[in-house]
């Protein structure tokens, strides 16, 4: 079977098309992770004992245990408690948990990582809880956060194609839909990785630049 | 009511093949990534070119779209692949690309001291790697290894889509046949979180036995 460019021609709008729902999944999943992940790490750190445990336990599971299937739970399990969620939201909201649990230890570290003294200084100086965290703790500890959440952003991105699993139909649903219809395979498939390894090589060269940015604010 | 025996005995054996797929994947990777790791910190240009690409080519595609393409690619190639074969391939392969960059920096991590000993007690490259660099260098990995392994173990459920019969594939065959969705994929999810749990165990313990005699070595 030969490479026809005029076929890819021919289903490139389609795959655009898909495109678009696969960014839009990512930046929606990565917003819910964002905040999901701020819950969790505050829950973790501050919460009563069990709940913080139980926190814990939620966190490790949801990290354990393959998206694929937490994606089939929230589409086919939910239903049957009568939460009907679009196919499009459930990714997002699957996305969002799971990768939620991973920005949650990424707060958590950059918090840690601020060196007690900072605390005890607050403390000394009489700041408030809020003058503590706003001028003393955050602007520490969010800086390195970025390159890892930056990194978990592009993971997450390269995940969405899982969601053609729940009918969304976002980019690799596109393609397979082309090549089951024409029975074409070479073209769609490969336009598929070729798409995710340009967007992808964009985003380490972002990161690289992120990391240069903001990673080493002790060397500043 | 229904008779769950037979249902849940479909789910163990879609388990069993899940187990297989990551270990034999596991092994794939682990192999990979050392070729790899050490292929990017080569003396050769030519080594190097090829390792990077290789590592930058898997990291930036997902396990997902490398899985389709080799199932649904390769056998207009003329290459013609059982789908565990595909799994095992792709998986092994994906893993192995995120594994050589815990390879390549584990080695680098290893201080220019020990090098320079090396050189200074006439060791050969390979005696340097083999009985100095890589005892030191393992240990680093072990945790990162550990890591990557459950998320191989997380992307053997993509392999049920192209139709292979793991434990993710058996639940939807369940949920089919059963009409309930909650018992399979709450079981699933269940047998996925042990799977990954006595993976975290074994590493740990894998961790002790390898850092054994190194106490006064490590600062």
């Amino acid at each position: 079977m030969e490479w026809d460019w005029e076929f890819v021609r021919q289903i490139m709008p389609t795959l655009i098309e898909g495109l678009q729902i696969t960014i839009l999944a990512t930046i929606l999943g990565a917003a819910v992770a964002a905040v999901v992940g701020l819950v969790f790490a505050i829950l973790r750190m501050v919460a009563p004992a069990p709940i913080a445990r139980t926190t814990s336990f939620a966190v490790e599971f949801i990290r354990g245990t393959p998206l694929l299937v937490q994606l089939y739970f929230i589409f086919y399990v939910l239903p049957d408690i009568g939460i009907r969620l679009p196919a499009l939201l459930a990714g997002v909201i699957g996305l969002g948990i799971h990768y939620g649990t991973y920005a949650a230890e990424v707060y958590r570290a950059g918090i840690e990582n601020v060196a007690r003294g900072q605390w005890e200084a607050a403390k000394a100086t009489n700041l408030t809880a809020r003058q503590t965290w706003v001028h003393v703790i955050l602007p520490q500890a969010i800086p390195p956060m970025i390159p890892a959440l930056a990194n978990y952003l592009i993971a997450m991105f390269k995940e969405t194609p899982l969601l053609s699993a729940i009918t969304v139909l976002e980019l690799m649903n596109q393609a397979k839909s082309i090549a089951n219809s024409n029975y074409r395979y070479i073209e769609p498939m490969t336009l598929v990785g070729v798409f995710f390894l340009i967007m992808s090589l964009i985003s380490v060269f972002f990161l690289r630049w992120l990391e240069e940015r903001y990673a080493r604010v002790d060397e500043r | 009511m229904i008779d769950w025996s037979g249902y849940i005995g479909l789910i163990f054996e879609g388990a069993w093949v899940t187990v297989q797929l990551t270990l034999m994947g596991s092994a794939l990777a682990v192999v990979v990534a050392f070729a790899a790791g050490l292929g990017r910190i080569s003396r050769f240009m030519a080594v190097r070119a090829l390792a990077t690409t290789y590592i930058e080519f898997f990291r930036g595609t997902s396990i997902f779209v490398q899985l389709f393409w080799v199932y649904f690619v390769l056998p207009f190639a003329g290459i013609t692949l059982t789908p565990l074969q595909v799994g095992v391939l792709a998986l092994g392969l994906n893993v192995g690309a995120y594994g050589a960059e815990v390879v390549r920096g584990a080695v680098k991590a290893i201080g220019r001291e020990q090098r320079e000993a090396c050189i200074a007690l006439n060791l050969s490259r390979y005696q340097a790697m083999r009985h100095i660099i890589l005892p030191q260098a393992l240990p680093l990995m072990l945790p990162t290894f550990g890591n990557n392994a459950i998320e191989l173990l997380k992307g053997t459920a993509v392999v049920s889509l192209i139709s292979l019969t793991d434990m993710t594939f058996q639940a939807q065959v369940v949920r089919a046949q059963t009409g309930s969705t909650l018992i399979p994929f709450a079981t699933i999810l269940v047998l996925y979180f042990v799977m990954a749990w006595l993976i975290s165990l074994g590493m740990r313990w894998l961790e002790r036995r390898v850092t054994r005699g190194l106490d006064g070595v490590r600062a």
